[in-house]
């Protein structure tokens, strides 16, 4: 589908901004529950499972939804290099978002726990009850939470950049303004 | 672009670019913050097993505490009767439920004497059939010594060896306990506790409160304890180190050992997020079934290495209650878990795992 308006589609706003929120909620979440000993660690764990297959699901959406409705080119006169450095982020965004559920549910399966989404609501195991590969899982959860808390701060940067120094429409792609209204 | 000389555009860019600079940096800090990195003061999973490691050093592969023990298998009997009370599979009428279970003694030495401690404890984890589990960690005393994390944390602080001595300076553990009038009643119980000579004639208590919810939907205030169905040898005193796991052997080797499992139901206005108050014992009780162990195995190479004995993994039907102890033990139970898997594997960092457990009898 050709794009004629200079804005992300309509799906993919709403998904972006609806997953931005998730997403930097849920890496809050995951740092503060792993770093404390308080009630906060019993219920912020309480939604960090749900809240992450939600993601998953969401992710598979807006992988779709991006095939579908190709986003605004970028403008033609940015550098290579800031080209390349946002799509190359913008995929590395996609990666994290579905590997991290995926290695959190497979990190909780090799620990040998029930993967409960709330009192009675159990996902399967997909991998095999192993300590060895739980020790990886659980580490490999942690960096690539750190790498995508640090890809989405340079992904804010960037967009900010966009926005108040060139001011080149591409903030107003996903804000959801027409280019040079 | 208009071709006005540059000096006019640059406070209006120093603002932009100070807004990019600080809305990451914001974030950034948050999340440093939240993350317990630029909160050294917030009591952390990490920094109280840190403590058990200043305690007793490091033992690699082994559980930061109740790092001694021996592997257990076996099974859940239902009686039914705790099936009004919980709609959890495993108190259904007739219903038998696999066990992997653990008995241990406290403390983070895997080579201390089994006489060293009068506390035994014994963790078990239920399969249902509905793929739920229900993992509990119990001890053999009926209170515990702190209400709270943060007073654990302090009571581990002053039971920290003095290098000098190599034993805890008694000077703080008695300021901790005057501190702490809280520790009395398992002070009283510990007076007269001794190191019993098995695990198998020893009663087992949940200690935190927990909430079963009935089919009704109604919810119930508990506690639970395992009591033993063997009697108490009058055989010799044990001289050896590992006279449990001897005691276990033997006493398997001539059939199962069992322990019905005790409900204790709340009056309203029991205290359930206070696990050093033993609840009034005019408490209604229920007989919810037999716990029957068959076998042991050696920790190291049994069923029972790999489980972390998180007592807020629960089934539908039993619920954690408020009592703060829970989530810090959750917290603390799943880094001690992280630090001994990434030892078994390994991990670059990680204390390496001694290539054949030496026997040293370590205090």
């Amino acid at each position: 589908m050709k794009d004629t308006t200079g804005l992300f589609a309509l799906p993919a706003r709403v998904l972006h901004w609806l997953m931005a929120a998730m997403i930097l909620a849920m890496l809050f979440i995951g740092v503060g529950m792993v770093a404390s000993v308080s009630e906060r660690h019993a219920w912020l764990l309480r939604i960090h499972k749900p809240l992450g297959i939600a993601i998953l699901l969401l992710a598979v959406v807006r992988l779709a939804v991006r095939l579908h409705y190709p986003p605004p080119p970028l403008p033609a006169d940015l550098p290579m290099p800031q080209k390349l450095a946002a799509h190359a982020s913008h995929w590395l965004l996609y990666a994290l978002m579905i590997a991290m559920p995926l290695v959190g549910w497979a990190m909780l399966s090799a620990g040998g726990y029930p993967v409960m989404l709330g009192d009675s609501l159990r996902l399967p195991a997909i991998f095999p009850a192993n300590p060895i590969a739980f020790a990886v899982l659980r580490h490999l959860h942690t960096w690539l939470a750190m790498l995508l808390f640090l890809t989405v701060l340079a992904h804010m940067a960037a967009a900010l950049y966009h926005g108040l120094i060139r001011r080149d429409g591409v903030l107003a792609s996903m804000v959801g303004r027409r280019r040079g209204a | 672009m208009p071709e006005s000389p540059t000096p006019k555009k640059r406070p209006h860019h120093l603002g932009a670019w100070v807004l990019i600079a600080a809305v990451p940096a914001a974030c950034a800090l948050a999340f440093g913050y939240v993350g317990g990195w630029l909160a050294p003061q917030r009591l952390t999973p990490k920094r109280l097993v840190d403590q058990f490691e200043a305690n007793a050093g490091v033992h690699p592969g082994y559980r930061r505490n109740h790092a001694k023990g021996v592997c257990v298998a076996g099974y859940f009997q239902s009686s039914g009767q705790a099936a009004p009370y919980s709609m959890a599979q495993v108190f259904a009428p007739g219903q038998r439920t696999p066990v992997v279970g653990r008995f241990a003694i406290p403390g983070s030495n895997p080579y201390a004497p089994d006489s060293s401690v009068p506390i035994r404890s014994m963790a078990l984890r239920f399969t249902q059939t509905n793929g739920q589990q229900w993992r509990t960690g119990m001890n053999s005393m009926p209170v515990f010594p702190v209400a709270t994390p943060q007073a654990f944390y302090e009571q581990l602080q002053a039971q920290q060896p003095d290098p000098a001595t190599g034993k805890p300076d008694p000077k703080k553990v008695a300021a901790f306990f005057a501190a702490h009038p809280e520790t009395a009643a398992f002070r009283a119980w510990a007076k007269t506790a001794k190191p019993s000579a098995s695990f198998a004639t020893e009663s087992y208590w949940s200690l935190d409160a927990f909430v079963f919810t009935g089919p009704d939907g109604q919810r119930h205030a508990v506690r639970w304890r395992m009591v033993p169905q063997s009697a108490d040898d009058d055989g010799a005193a044990p001289t050896d180190a590992d006279y449990l796991a001897t005691d276990l052997r033997q006493r398997l080797s001539h059939g199962p050992l069992r322990w019905k499992l005790v409900v204790t139901l709340a009056n309203p206005g029991d205290p359930t997020d206070d696990a050093t108050r033993a609840w009034p014992t005019d408490r209604p009780t229920v007989d919810a079934g037999t716990l029957v162990v068959e076998s042991e195995q050696a920790q190291d190479s049994g069923p029972c290495r790999d489980i972390n004995y998180d007592p807020t993994v629960l089934p539908n039907g039993i619920a954690p209650s408020d009592d703060p102890l829970l989530p810090a033990r959750s917290a603390a139970y799943a880094d001690s878990y992280l630090r001994r898997t990434s030892e078994e594997a390994h991990l670059p960092g990680t204390a390496s795992m001694p290539a054949k457990a030496q026997p040293e009898a370590r205090q």
